[in-house]
């Protein structure tokens, strides 16, 4: 079996130790994004990025319970979006919690977990790792 | 700079045409904006097309080929949900630029049923439901519940949302549906995306849509009787904020094209008597009547429950059905609606007429984002 590949470019599977995700902050205005990039749409600057390791750790700052997909994907799931401590928010799954909106809390502390992109395989049979997010 | 008014305009009654093409619908409601206007197509400068689903079809020059080919020049427009507003301001801006005096905008879709939203194919393994989820009704659920967090907003508030719009489609023979949702129907339709139920989310129809901008010199020339000046065409992208990329933001977006649009007529928003807003979800709409600043951040949820925003009440919005019942075929919803403003500011709305309306506002958003407000003002 050879090594599962990372769900998106910012999932970093690192050698040795635990994958993490990765950001690029602009150093003239703190502005945080997923990927890389040259150019801060923030302020403007050119060139000032610093990749930087974001924490797994944050809040649930929004959510949706998801019913309806598209055909295939397992429902209900809750569709999340997480403000990391120190800068950046992301979107995913919330797992290991009820999808009930009275179960889910606003600004419940979260961490970000990372595991097998739910068996799904691209078309050379390749497996993905994948983040989620747990209720802490 | 001309003022420009509108001369003509009309919109098609929204349904399923599955056995149509794309500018054959089009065309059907260029026609009656051009009998609107008491116009033929020969008196045409230029025309505006929008249309989102075949954005590289050359559509506005297919309609021309439907109703008369004059060699007037055709710029076809797609600007995801905002592709009509923005047909139709290129069009007011053409005669602002003093370039034409008469001008036709058509806003024209053909859509498929189902969800809306991006299925994440592309490399690798789909995205879907493994890194939440891309599905319209769940971006926009993610946006209310953000009004939920900050103010407490709930489900039965959302909800009322979408019975309020239904119940005001019962009096619009053009919409796609005429029937009341009370309330329980509403919060036990199925469940799309918590707190969207099925009849939360916008109906997916064929649609179409037009408009004849004219100068005001020609507005004389042809009489003002009917006229509708347009006060203010203003378009915003999103600006950045923190979580934008992520999060798409209509809020900004609007509240950017919103300021811009009331400093062109020179009005607050307590000079506009009513306003059809882009209620693409019931979510969405709650959100707007902030973004507008129809009420104080906050009092959104108040404004639905003590029934503002309803016809009779101060500032009712979505007279038409909104998005929710009239139907949103994307790329004709940005002139549909420009059509039902209009028709109030004429006095021509039959039973949802808005009594008195003498100033309108439109607003329409496309994800990704293009906001697009017209402001409208009766003029006889
Ligand atoms: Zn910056």
């Amino acid at each position: 079996m050879s090594k599962p590949l990372p769900v998106v470019d910012y999932l970093k599977i690192p050698e040795k130790g635990e994958p993490y995700l990765e950001g690029y902050r602009c150093k003239k205005c703190g502005a945080t994004y997923l990927g890389e990039r040259n150019v801060c749409s923030k302020c403007f600057a050119r060139d000032e990025m610093e990749v930087i390791r974001l924490s797994d750790k944050g809040t649930l700052h929004s959510f949706a319970i998801v019913y309806r997909s598209f055909p295939g994907i397992d429902v209900p799931y809750v569709s999340a979006i997480v403000d990391l401590e120190g800068g950046g928010t992301i979107k995913g799954n919330l797992i290991n919690i009820e999808p009930d909106p009275d179960k889910i809390k606003f600004s419940m502390p979260v961490k970000v977990t990372f595991g097998d992109a739910l068996g799904r395989k691209d078309k050379e049979g390749n497996s993905y790792l994948s983040y989620f997010f747990e209720p802490i | 700079m001309s003022d420009v008014y509108v001369m003509g305009v009309d919109m098609i009654k929204f349904g399923r045409f599955p056995d149509r093409s794309v500018p054959n619908i089009g065309a059907e409601a260029a026609l009656m904006a051009l009998d609107d206007a008491g116009l033929g197509i020969q008196d045409m400068q230029a025309l505006y097309c929008g249309n989102l689903g075949q954005a590289s079809g050359m559509v506005g020059q297919r309609i021309l080929q439907e109703i008369g080919q004059t060699g007037m020049p055709v710029v076809n427009v797609a600007n995801a949900c905002a592709t009509g507003a923005t047909a139709f301001r290129e069009a007011w801006m053409s005669i602002k630029a003093g370039m034409y005096d008469v001008v036709l905008a058509v806003g024209v879709e053909q859509m498929g049923k189902g969800l809306l939203g991006g299925a994440g194919t592309g490399d690798g393994i789909p995205k879907e439901g493994l890194l939440g989820s891309g599905t319209m009704p769940c971006v926009f659920a993610e946006a209310g519940m953000e009004h939920a967090k900050e103010y407490g907003t709930t489900f039965e508030q959302f909800a009322k949302i979408s019975v309020k719009n239904h119940h005001h489609s019962t009096m619009n023979p053009k919409a796609m549906y005429q029937i009341e949702t009370p309330l329980d129907d509403v919060m036990n339709a199925e469940m799309i995306s918590y707190p969207n139920t099925k009849l939360m989310c916008s109906v997916n129809v064929d649609g179409s849509a037009a408009a004849v901008l004219v100068s005001e010199k020609k507005a004389r020339e042809l009489g003002m009787a009917r006229a509708v000046k347009v006060r203010a065409s203003a378009m915003a992208s999103d600006p950045y904020t923190d979580r934008d990329l992520v999060m798409p933001d209509v809020n900004a977006c609007t509240r950017l094209a919103a300021k811009d649009a009331y400093e062109q007529a020179g009005i607050g928003p307590e000079d506009v008597n009513l306003v059809e807003l882009h209620d693409c979800f019931a979510t969405a709409e709650m959100l707007h009547y902030e973004n507008l600043g129809l009420c104080k951040d906050g009092e959104a949820g108040k404004m639905i429950d003590e029934g503002h925003v309803e016809l009779g009440g101060k500032v009712p919005v979505n007279v038409s059905g909104g998005l929710l019942s009239k139907g949103h075929p994307l790329g004709a919803t940005g002139i549909a609606n420009i059509y039902e403003i209009c028709t109030h500011l004429r006095g021509e709305a039959g039973k949802r007429q808005v009594e008195g309306a003498k100033i309108g506002m439109t607003h329409v958003i496309g994800l990704g984002t293009a906001c697009g407000i017209h402001i409208l003002e009766k003029t006889s």
